[in-house]
């Protein structure tokens, strides 16, 4: 608010309304309204959601209590709702998919930000932005038909083979599980990492290459020891809306995913997430309680994604203050 | 000045939001399109399986009538009972019957009229089996608790002399959806299990003892199809239109009986006699040698009184239609028909709106 300058505020303390009739046919008081009235409207949309969400789902709260979070039977028939298996789910396929698409986005974005030539580079970030926009349920469906019979044919044997002593990669490999629910993910948030990682490596000023350039670095010092640090927040930022994606993707998800409210060490095995079970349960949904126990898993992925973005907040705070040196 | 401003923007965006956010409620609570002056809209929302005929239904009930026009939402079956509750649509549509709970919160009386059957059926692939295989509802029900796990199974092979087994891992299929398919399998197999009926029971969805879960006929299909040796259950109209071959189960009478629109009509009809009269049956598991094991109704849930008096006549035409020139109509989108001595017995029924 501050930091908007009101032009006519000397002369609003005498002359109110003349001052705000001038503001407005000038058009700045008109747009410091209209842009106020925006964000206010948004604040209070999350806070109409949240509102929504307890006040629908406060019997299954009231009954439940904190079991709901440690709760692993997921029954509508006796009406016992537990949510670990979800919540587990949805964080290992979430930590799945960045794990795989964070090295592969950034590294993506540095080629096309430094070391593509600029006509190679805008032609793919064409292609990037393209894939960003593709709906998930194609995912989903390219997730069954060509990585499902890939995992289950020669992915998911290779990596018993090779790294079957880990409990993570035991068990019978059905295809569809958590690997493939993280995998299509990782493929799903790729294109935000890249599009905005490029961006924000682009928007580091020249001068910086130039003068590690001039100190003697190569390229590839210059790019990794002074560009990538620069642009590091940025690059946070793009992993953690890749990260909210992520947590909160249905569709593609639970085409693949195998959707058996289980904990298993086993990647191979089926699982579930919360906006899946969501999705999948919803419109059949009868009886108070199971809709509540539903609502309320939705008020569990609104809390998970708030503290991850709390936790992504600290992160960034405490490394920004760290990095001042350069 | 500035406070002020923003005070009173903030008042003036809360408001905003306010009355928006009711003008949405009341909205979506009567959602329909303004209708002409002399036509008649009637709403209904419910289960999804019996949307392609309820559609062709509603289509040439308005080609006779042009002044009617009923809308139909596939929401599912449980969205249906709750606006059918909460009084938001005309009818409302269910595959299973109304629970005795839910018919408790409804402020007016309702009524359950079948309209057509479906049926669902086992499906599966094992590596180097072409033959229809014969389940026996041991079997099924062994498959599903997780107890019979290899194809080579001797519970199995007993049934199926000259089908050469593998001995193959079986990788169980379900839904993941919350589906009418699920609750006349689950059904199904609470009536002729106890272990089932006791350990998971009968729903729209339930805490599966094993396997995977797909979404939807296609997903579960999709999957049976994709993983050797798995197992799954689809609805007959879906493994009929994308010939899907499927498996004979064994019925009350003995016989192992492969899924027809027939052999469902005649498991309606065994419990033609013993049809209560409020029609809420399930006829999973019905007596006569014809009848396939796995069937169920699906039904248009009716208040006994309507209030006003042209949409009375409308549902009550409408109903006497659709159980005479109506079920001429089913046979051809693949539903099985309902049997006579229903049909008799709902048209009875009709004289109870008032």
């Amino acid at each position: 608010m501050a930091g908007i300058p009101v032009p006519t505020g000397r002369a609003a303390a005498n002359r109110r309304a003349p001052a705000l009739m001038q503001g407005l046919r000038s058009g700045d008081t008109f747009a410091h309204l209209f842009t106020l009235l925006c964000a206010a409207s948004i604040l209070l949309v999350t806070v109409a959601l949240v509102q929504q969400l307890y006040v629908n789902s406060t019997g299954a709260l009231h009954k439940f209590g904190f079991r709901f979070l440690t709760g692993r039977t997921w029954d509508p028939v006796s009406g016992d709702f537990g949510a670990l298996p979800f919540v587990y789910g949805t964080l290992v396929t979430s930590a799945l998919a960045l794990l795989v698409a964070v090295p592969l986005g950034v590294g993506a974005a540095i080629f096309l930000s430094e070391l593509a030539p600029p006509r190679i580079s805008n032609a793919m970030t064409f292609v990037i932005e393209l894939l960003a926009a593709v709906p998930s349920v194609i995912y989903g469906l390219l997730g069954i038909f060509i990585m499902v019979p890939f995992l289950r044919q020669y992915g998911e044997p290779f990596l018993k083979r090779t790294l079957g002593f880990l409990p993570l990669f035991q068990g019978p490999m059905y295809g569809v599980g958590m690997l493939a629910g993280g995998l299509v993910l990782a493929i799903m948030v790729v294109p935000f990492i890249i599009s905005i990682s490029r961006e924000v490596l682009l928007a580091v000023p020249v001068e910086q290459r130039e003068a590690a350039l001039g100190l003697g670095a190569t390229k590839w010092e210059s790019t990794w020891q002074v560009v990538v640090p620069y642009a590091r927040i940025g690059i946070m930022a793009s992993i953690f809306l890749a990260l909210a994606r992520a947590l909160g993707e249905t569709m593609a998800v639970t085409m693949v995913i195998g959707n058996d409210p289980r904990i298993s060490s086993s990647l191979f095995a089926p699982g579930y997430s919360i906006a899946a079970v969501i999705a999948n349960e919803f419109t059949e949904a009868t009886g108070d309680l199971y809709l509540q126990a539903l609502i309320e898993l939705g008020l569990v992925l609104f809390a998970l994604t708030i503290v991850i973005n709390g936790l992504a907040r600290i992160i960034i705070i405490s490394t920004t203050q760290r990095g001042s040196g350069h | 000045m500035k406070k002020l401003s923003i005070l009173s923007i903030i008042l003036l965006s809360a408001a905003l939001v306010l009355t928006s956010l009711v003008a949405f409620h009341s909205s979506a609570s009567n959602a329909a399109p303004v209708p002409a002056p002399d036509a008649i809209m009637l709403n209904g929302a419910g289960a999804t399986f019996p949307y392609p005929i309820y559609s062709k239904w509603f289509s040439d009930y308005n080609k006779i009538h042009s002044n009617i026009q009923i809308n139909y939402q596939s929401i599912g079956s449980g969205g249906g009972i709750r606006q059918l509750l909460s009084g938001t649509v005309d009818f409302g549509a269910s595959d299973p019957p109304m629970n005795d709970e839910q018919l408790g919160q409804a402020k007016i009386k309702i009524l359950h009229f079948p309209t057509v059957l479906g049926a669902v059926i086992p499906t599966y692939n094992i590596p180097g089996v072409s033959q229809e295989l014969n389940f026996t509802p041991d079997v099924l029900v062994g498959i599903y608790l997780g107890k019979i796990t290899k194809w080579n199974d001797p519970e199995i092979a007993k049934y199926n002399k000259g089908v050469n087994l593998p001995a193959q891992d079986i990788v169980v299929v379900h839904r993941s959806d919350g589906s009418g398919t699920s609750y006349v399998w689950t059904d199904y197999l609470s009536k002729i299990s106890p272990e089932w009926q006791s350990k998971v029971g009968r729903n729209t969805s339930v805490n599966w003892p094993v396997g995977l879960g797909g979404k939807g006929n296609e997903g579960v299909t999709g999957l049976v199809k994709q993983t050797p040796g798995a197992i799954g259950y689809v609805e007959l109209i879906y493994a009929v239109q994308n010939q899907i071959p499927y498996g004979r189960v064994r019925n009350a009478a003995g016989v192992f009986v492969k899924a027809d629109l027939a052999g469902v009509t005649a498991a309606a009809a065994g419990y033609a006699k013993a049809m209560p009269e409020d029609f809420r049956i399930s006829i999973t598991n019905a007596p006569g040698k014809a009848a396939y094991p796995i069937a169920s109704f699906t039904y248009l849930l009716i208040p006994t009184k309507i209030e006003d008096a042209n949409k009375k006549e409308i549902i009550k035409g409408f109903l006497a239609w659709m159980l005479n020139d109506g079920q001429k109509a089913v046979e051809a989108l693949s539903y099985a028909r309902l049997p006579k001595e229903v049909v008799a017995k709902e048209l009875k029924q009709i004289s109870q709106i008032q």
